[in-house]
């Protein structure tokens, strides 16, 4: 255990910790400024925005010791006894300095760059800048450059930084981001023909300090500062990368990465990111209609919550197919709805799709080949309730057979091709259909009653990953009118009074379904390992064997 | 703003004195300023048939216009300034890459709701290339509530129509082009 100064506060710092200056303050509460480090990245010191004073602590005398130059806090490590000065005059000037510096070819189109508002060139002037503009250089237009199919250069806004550079040497392996020339004339760039295109090239645009980079997805769409922004988990494959929602009145803007050491580091994938696209899609499904004859007619939610048991009782043995889509939450309700009226109910789950291989990158971010959510999470529920648990092709057998009478079948699939005609006429026949999804499929156009469900966005609960880690998601937006998301459906049909509410259901799962147990504390905002609990779950057999 | 903020001047209520306890001489006081208009010159105009002049246009906040550069384009750069400083948010702008090589961004869409608007002038304060301006213009009328919600064409041409009435104010006075 050691001491590192930082202004005259002291910050234990453990013997096997590797921390630089910025990490160091950091812990003491302050803020040190800085462009080109990057906690995910290899240190470079070259913006030399972080410039502190530097000493040492002679442990026996209490003597410090200055440097009489200024250092780099990214590049200093902080060891028991080094003492930083983050707020000497010294220091002042020569942050003031790197701004000037910077500002001197810097286009200033604030008004027209995307990334003003979250800008560090920006924040930093304000902080730390001269109140005066000693170059007199008026706002200039500058070039822009494709680096490939998401990512535009802007070229004079350029800092300098190299992180977009580093990350694609460094994250993904693919180094297409390069430095050209030298000197003042140094500028980003990629080989001609080999265009930034990684499956995480999204990336580069937050990492970009400065609004150089811009995501062509979100170019131009919404100002920063008008967007809400709401915790969540990527739906688009396990990993569960965690997420930031950013939305603004009802209506999502981007995605960007949480950082979550356990599961994403500081990274997402661009399939995730950029895959939100169907949650306004024009063809998503409103209002709730129920079968009559050949013609579909629209109802009231009320109704919907008013008939549907009676429906179901009438009808006699229930199947539901539990999407790997829906929250722990969810499921449970559901679960517990359709075994309230037919305990001996058989539950599937849904089909879990699976594209392509994993892609493991060389710093160890995967993307998994299984594009859904929560496929943990359902087995761990459906292994509780027990009963006869079917898989998916299992339980079309089970169809076959003609013992059912009615189907619960929850999706929320990114699209409709979850299912195709010749599935679809495997549910031909029953008594009651209930398909909830987002889109229209060959299933859909069967059931009795179609209800449109509500998007990842909307959702609220918690999802357990491929590590078996449950984390939970805060919904962003309301659904559209006429839908309702899934968990609301379930709580009315349950009759439990007021709105859906989701960390009541998690604490009930969790005290019943041994799995989930961790969860009554509380899930902590990084997730929750429920691996421990297995291991522990183990031994107490091991021990009473 | 907290009670205690050096910059917060407290200002008590003057105590009324003995005259102002026996509200007659106040109220005499007050007929006189009204007799003393019966007689001075008039103030109020007959408005459609006269119409009131107005003293400076330049710092009058009538209807909005959207101004033109140069080369007759739209000047706004959708920077949503305007929209941000709006304290009655009826300013509603879609951005888009703009066609033309030497500006990066501009404004697709531009709609301005003149029947929300308090033409309190944030808009043409906040503008950083000085391409909403607030004319004046004060008689607008329409006959539907739709035909008030000004969009860019017609903004434009409220521009074309007093360009040469009122130039475009940063020039007349003396900020940069
Ligand atoms: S483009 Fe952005 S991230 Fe890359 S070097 Fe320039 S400022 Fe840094
Ligand atoms: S890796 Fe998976 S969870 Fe992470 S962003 Fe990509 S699709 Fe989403
Ligand atoms: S004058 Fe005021 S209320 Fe009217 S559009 Fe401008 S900022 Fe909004
Ligand atoms: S402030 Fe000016 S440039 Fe910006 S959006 Fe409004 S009118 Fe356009
Ligand atoms: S952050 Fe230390 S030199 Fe750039």
């Amino acid at each position: 255990m050691g001491t590192v100064l930082v202004d005259g506060i002291e910050v234990p710092v453990a013997d096997n910790e590797r921390l630089n200056g910025i990490q160091a303050a950091e812990r003491a509460g302050i803020d040190i400024p800085h462009y080109c480090w990057h906690a995910g990245l290899s240190v470079v010191a070259s913006c030399r925005m972080c410039l502190v004073e530097q000493g040492t602590k002679d442990p026996a005398t209490g003597k410090i010791t200055m440097i009489p130059k200024v250092v780099p806090a990214c590049q200093t490590p902080a060891k028991d006894g080094t003492v930083f000065i983050t707020n000497s005059d010294k220091v002042k000037q020569c942050r003031a300095q790197v701004e000037e510096a910077l500002l001197i070819d810097h286009p200033i189109d604030c008004p027209i760059c995307d990334k003003a508002g979250e800008c560090r060139l920006q924040d930093y002037y304000f902080e730390h800048g001269q109140p005066e503009r000693r170059a007199d250089i008026r706002p200039f237009h500058s070039p822009k450059r494709e680096m490939g199919d998401t990512v535009t250069l802007f070229v004079d806004r350029c800092v300098m930084c190299t992180r977009c550079v580093r990350f694609t040497r460094e994250i993904t392996g693919t180094s297409e981001l390069m430095v050209t020339n030298r000197g003042s004339h140094e500028e980003i760039d990629v080989f001609p023909g080999f265009p930034l295109a990684n499956k995480m090239s999204g990336n580069v645009v937050d990492l970009c300090p400065v609004g150089a980079l811009g995501d062509k997805d979100f170019m131009y769409q919404q100002r920063v500062w008008f967007m809400k922004s709401h915790d969540g988990i990527c739906t688009g494959c396990s990993t569960g990368c965690n997420i930031e929602v950013e939305e603004n009145q009802d209506r999502v803007y981007r995605l960007k990465p949480r950082e979550n050491a356990q599961v994403n580091q500081w990274w997402m994938c661009d399939e995730g990111r950029y895959g939100y696209h169907h949650v306004h899609a024009e063809d998503r499904q409103v209002g709730p209609r129920r079968r009559e004859g050949d013609k579909y007619v629209n109802i009231e939610w009320n109704t919907v919550t008013a008939e549907m048991k009676a429906k179901l009782t009438a009808a006699g043995r229930i199947g539901a197919v539990i999407s790997p889509h829906l929250t722990i939450e969810e499921a449970y309700l559901l679960i517990k709805y359709v075994r309230s009226i037919d305990p001996a109910a058989v539950l599937a789950l849904g089909p879990v799709p699976v594209i392509g291989t994993d892609e493991r990158f060389p710093n160890g971010f995967t993307i998994h080949a299984e594009k859904a959510p929560n496929r943990r999470g359902i087995e761990m529920l459906l292994a509780h309730f027990g009963g006869k648990v079917l898989s998916f092709v299992d339980f079309q057998k089970e169809l076959d057979a003609k013992t059912l009478r009615a189907v619960w079948v929850s999706a929320g699939y990114k699209k409709s091709d979850w299912n195709d005609e010749t599935t679809a006429r495997k549910f031909a026949g029953l008594d009651v259909l209930v398909v909830q999804d987002l889109f229209s499929s060959p299933l859909w156009n069967m059931a009795t009653y179609q209800l449109p469900g509500g998007s990842f966005a909307e959702r609220e609960g918690s999802y357990v990953n491929f590590q078996d880690r449950l984390q939970t998601a805060k919904f962003a937006i309301r659904p559209p009118v006429g839908a309702w998301v899934e968990g609301q459906l379930y709580w009315r049909l349950l009759e439990r009074p007021g709105l859906y509410q989701s960390r009541k259901v998690l604490t009930e799962a969790a005290a019943e379904v041994t799995a989930l147990h961790l969860a009554l504390g509380g899930v902590p905002p990084t997730g929750l390992d429920l691996r421990a609990n297995q291991l522990a779950g183990e031994k107490k057999e091991a021990a009473t064997v | 703003m907290k009670p205690d903020d050096a910059q917060v001047n407290w200002v008590e209520e003057p105590k009324l004195g003995l005259t102002g306890k026996m509200y007659l001489p106040l109220i005499f006081s007050g007929l006189a300023v009204t007799t003393k208009h019966l007689f001075g010159p008039k103030m109020t105009v007959s408005f459609p048939e006269q119409r009131p002049e107005i003293g400076n246009p330049l710092i009058y906040r009538g209807v909005h216009r959207l101004n033109k550069d140069e080369q007759g384009r739209v000047k706004c750069v959708a920077c949503f300034l305007c929209a941000t400083a709006c304290p009655a948010h009826c300013i509603d702008i879609i951005a888009a890459p703009s066609p033309w090589p030497d500006r990066d961004k501009y404004c697709e869409s531009f709609t301005i709701d003149e029947l929300r608007c308090i033409f309190c002038g944030m808009c043409e304060e906040a503008c950083p290339v000085d391409a909403v301006e607030l004319t004046s213009l004060f008689d607008l009328t329409g006959r539907s509530r739709e035909e008030m919600i000004f969009d860019k064409e017609k903004l434009l041409s409220v521009y074309d129509m007093t360009k040469d009435a009122e130039p475009m104010k940063s020039r007349v006075m003396g900020a940069s082009p």
